[in-house]
């Protein structure tokens, strides 16, 4: 008998449960709950199990055990959305069960059943939605901070154990959402969007795997993920789910929705297994090792691999969702579908936006699935003023501030590359000219690390006797369209 | 009416096992004490805080974070049951707090005059965070003085931690021109330890003292180097490092309270008192207060 009889992904935040009409997306994806609660009542199962991002633990890992939790629940972050009332049913031999697994690989483990203990806000908003009669008790485990890979497999292999001794068949529910960069100001729910569009393509790459039932890969994938789109809590719960799920890519997937909450992927998947998964017995999980994580990630960054064709992995009710530009409220654009293999682009870009070059050459120049842009100045479009620069009568320079210069550089930069359907966290190398390193370094590094810090280009600064027009400061950018 | 101002300010770090070690009948959990050398650095600092007789205790805690803008509570009564949920074997404890809401409302309306982003708590339901009951009862057991809790905001350390101080101490100049405002002597807790590497494990006893100590010999070597700093007066300095001892010592510092009191306090340039330091499991804590009346009292 198979342990699992479905595992889902969903997102658990507030305003998918409690302002559902506030936004076309939070509407979707209460919708989708609806979809996936009627999924999880069609299946077979004894438990529902949950790992919530939300849930952090230090020492070791928690397990829920009072029977019968009730509280009057309030986010922290989203309080003026309301309260939730809940009254949960919780599977205690099971936790019980689970717990004494865990033991066994030498964590620290506690059961807890303390009148006000406060389930987290994910936990609450997916059993709210998929549980809301309590049909199936529930179990709970709690997410350590610091548990990295190997160990948080081996809490998901540690599930399945328990399940095969309980001789129980469990609904898996892990609550993560895909990138995790939300919105930092206020803003009109009606024009949410997902923060960034690197955060959108690689949330698209991991719904591109879920879809043809990937778990392994997705797992593989956690870090690199995590890096470049602040994946939910690193995004390790995948680590949990692929653990409990055998570590196989033998599932069909389902895509029930992807939008925006506030900014972050928001994601409901449903993972259905295509073999019977058993426990892996625990003498064969304490020596488990890291896998092929390495090449996989490599195999990742290749751009073959990131233009093959996807779209059919997609479930049927799944439609790509577009994504807004920036500043709300403008209208969606097309974020270019990675179904059609693209033979290598070659085209001029010349940016309105920016100050006209001063030679023979455009702005930048795309080349397949890179971006070369010529050698960028502080220089203002329609006018030869130079920020930064004081001229004396003669128009010799007397004074000029190496910071003001930068940032007028990476302002045209970021012009630029927008002009040409790309955006500054797409910047991959960096060369930067300076006519004086010794006293501009600090003043150009200062400002350079406001920008580029979190994108992380590789780059080269050096010296140079001069340069075209009395500036002080030129970026030769590389980028990603 | 006189202009207000800030009688004092402490870094003042919230390890539930202080509370559990003292034992107030407000707590659940019972214990054989613990951790003394922290609960008695608080006693002494509680007698000065006392007796400067403030009319409002304002905190900035790491465990009410938010994401959009800086909260505050807009009710003057909040109670319930705080249920520390990594370590709640030590912390269930029933509190009944007063808010100065005139004060939080003038801090948030300060802020906005900044140009920051702010929220009020309405919600009569919401649960006080366990970082601010634990260093408003070690400072205050007795409840006596009116509060003001404003949230960590956390989105300016997404871009860095440098852009992540200047926030908060942008959120200090705000809260200090609003206390002036109000007329009222007010005292700030910065909410934080110094070094936050947690060990994962924690003895059968756990106020069993045996295994209690930093978790790394690294963190110790920056809790004591920032220390230093405070005992010199050298807060500028302080506030320069940060950055840097965020990263290297994991160190709790990263939501801004420091900052945010330091600035508020027009980073001082006298000698801070510092009333204890101790690890908690793994973590680097200090009782530090800033008093203008006892600079120099260095003990």
């Amino acid at each position: 008998m198979s342990i699992v009889s479905k595992a889902y992904i969903v997102t658990g935040l507030p305003h998918i449960l409690l302002a559902p009409e506030k936004s076309e997306g939070w509407g979707k994806l209460n919708a989708a709950y609806q979809k996936v609660r009627e999924d999880i009542e069609k299946q077979e199962a004894d438990v529902i199990l949950y790992f919530s991002t939300q849930w952090l633990s230090i020492l070791g890992y928690t397990f829920q055990a009072d029977p019968e939790p009730e509280w009057l629940h309030v986010d922290q972050d989203w309080h003026e959305l309301g309260s939730i009332p809940y009254h949960f049913k919780i599977d205690t031999d099971f936790a019980k069960t689970y717990a004494k697994e865990v033991d066994q690989l030498g964590y620290k483990t506690k059961l807890v059943n303390y009148r006000g203990f406060p389930i987290d806000t994910g936990t609450i908003v997916a059993q709210k939605l998929l549980n809301p009669n309590n049909r199936l008790p529930a179990s709970i485990v709690s997410c350590n901070m610091y548990s990295e890979k190997d160990e948080t497999t081996r809490l998901g292999q540690a599930a399945a154990r328990a399940l095969q001794k309980s001789g129980k068949k469990a609904i898996v529910v892990l609550v993560s959402s895909l990138s995790h960069r939300f919105h930092t100001t206020p803003i009109d729910p009606k024009y949410d969007r997902i923060n960034s569009r690197k955060d959108d393509e690689w949330n698209r790459k991991i719904i591109d795997m879920l879809s043809a039932g990937e778990v392994e890969n997705v797992a593989q994938t956690v870090r690199e993920f995590a890096r470049q789109a602040n994946g939910d809590q690193k995004f390790k719960g995948m680590w949990w789910l692929n653990g409990l799920l055998g570590q196989s890519n033998n599932f069909e997937g389902q895509i029930f929705a992807y939008e925006p909450v506030w900014g972050t992927g928001a994601i409901l998947a449903g993972l259905s297994p295509t073999e019977v998964i058993t426990a892996p017995p625990l003498e064969a999980t304490l020596s488990s090792e890291e896998g092929s994580q390495a090449e996989f990630v490599e195999a990742l960054t290749n751009f073959d691999y990131m233009a093959s064709p996807s779209g059919p992995r997609f479930a049927a009710e799944f439609v790509p969702e577009r994504t807004r530009v920036p500043t709300a409220p403008s209208p969606r654009v097309e974020v270019q579908a990675r179904s059609e293999t693209r033979a290598l682009a070659d085209f001029e870009i010349v940016s309105k936006d920016s100050a006209e070059p001063v030679g023979n050459y455009p702005h930048a120049r795309r080349y397949g699935d890179l971006l070369f842009l010529s050698g960028i100045g502080p220089r203002q479009v329609g006018s030869k003023d130079i920020p930064g620069i004081t001229f004396d009568s003669q128009r010799n320079v007397i004074a000029y501030d190496i910071r003001v210069q930068t940032q007028a550089v990476i302002d045209s930069v970021k012009r630029i590359l927008e002009n040409a359907g790309s955006s500054l966290d797409k910047v991959i190398d960096i060369q930067v000219f300076l006519t004086n390193m010794k006293d501009d370094f600090p003043g150009y590094n200062e400002v350079y690390n406001h920008a580029f810090k979190n994108i992380r280009p590789t780059r080269t600064t050096v010296e140079v006797g001069s340069l075209p027009t009395p500036i002080a400061v030129e970026f030769k950018v590389i980028a990603k369209p | 009416m006189s202009q207000g101002q800030i009688v004092a300010g402490v870094l003042a770090p919230h390890p539930p096992h202080l509370v559990y070690g003292d034992n107030p009948p407000q707590n659940e959990p019972k214990s054989e004490c613990g951790w003394e050398t922290l609960r008695w650095a608080y006693e002494r600092c509680r007698a000065n805080i006392k007796a400067l007789k403030p009319d409002v205790l304002i905190v900035h805690s790491p465990h009410w974070p938010t994401v959009v803008g800086h909260h505050f509570l807009g009710l003057p009564h909040f109670k319930g049951l705080s249920v520390d949920p990594v370590f709640p074997h030590l912390f269930r404890y029933t509190y009944d707090m007063k808010v100065d809401v005139e004060l939080s409302l003038g801090i948030a309306d300060a802020c906005k005059r900044a140009g920051m982003h702010t929220s009020i708590v309405k919600n009569p339901d919401f649960r006080i965070d366990y970082g601010s009951i634990i260093c408003l009862h070690l400072i205050n057991p007795d409840w006596d003085i009116p509060v003001v809790l404003i949230s960590s905001n956390q989105a300016a350390f997404y871009f860095s931690n440098e852009i992540g101080g200047e926030v908060a101490g942008d959120l200090g100049k705000a809260t200090r021109e609003a206390i002036e405002i109000s007329g009222k002597r007010a005292v700030l807790l910065a909410s934080s330890s110094l070094s936050h590497r947690h060990f994962v494990n924690e003895p059968d006893i756990p106020e069993d003292m045996s295994f209690e100590r930093i978790h790394h010999h690294g963190q110790y070597l920056w809790d004591m180097k920032v220390i230093d700093m405070m005992k010199k007066g050298q807060c500028q300095e302080l506030i320069d490092i940060l950055p840097e001892f965020i990263e290297m010592a994991a160190a709790e510092v990263k939501v801004g309270s420091l900052t945010w009191m330091l600035k508020a306090m027009g980073v001082p340039t006298y000698p801070a008192i510092v009333h204890g330091y101790g690890t908690v499991i793994g973590t680097g804590n200090a009782v530090v207060e800033w008093n203008p009346l006892l600079q120099g009292a260095q003990r």
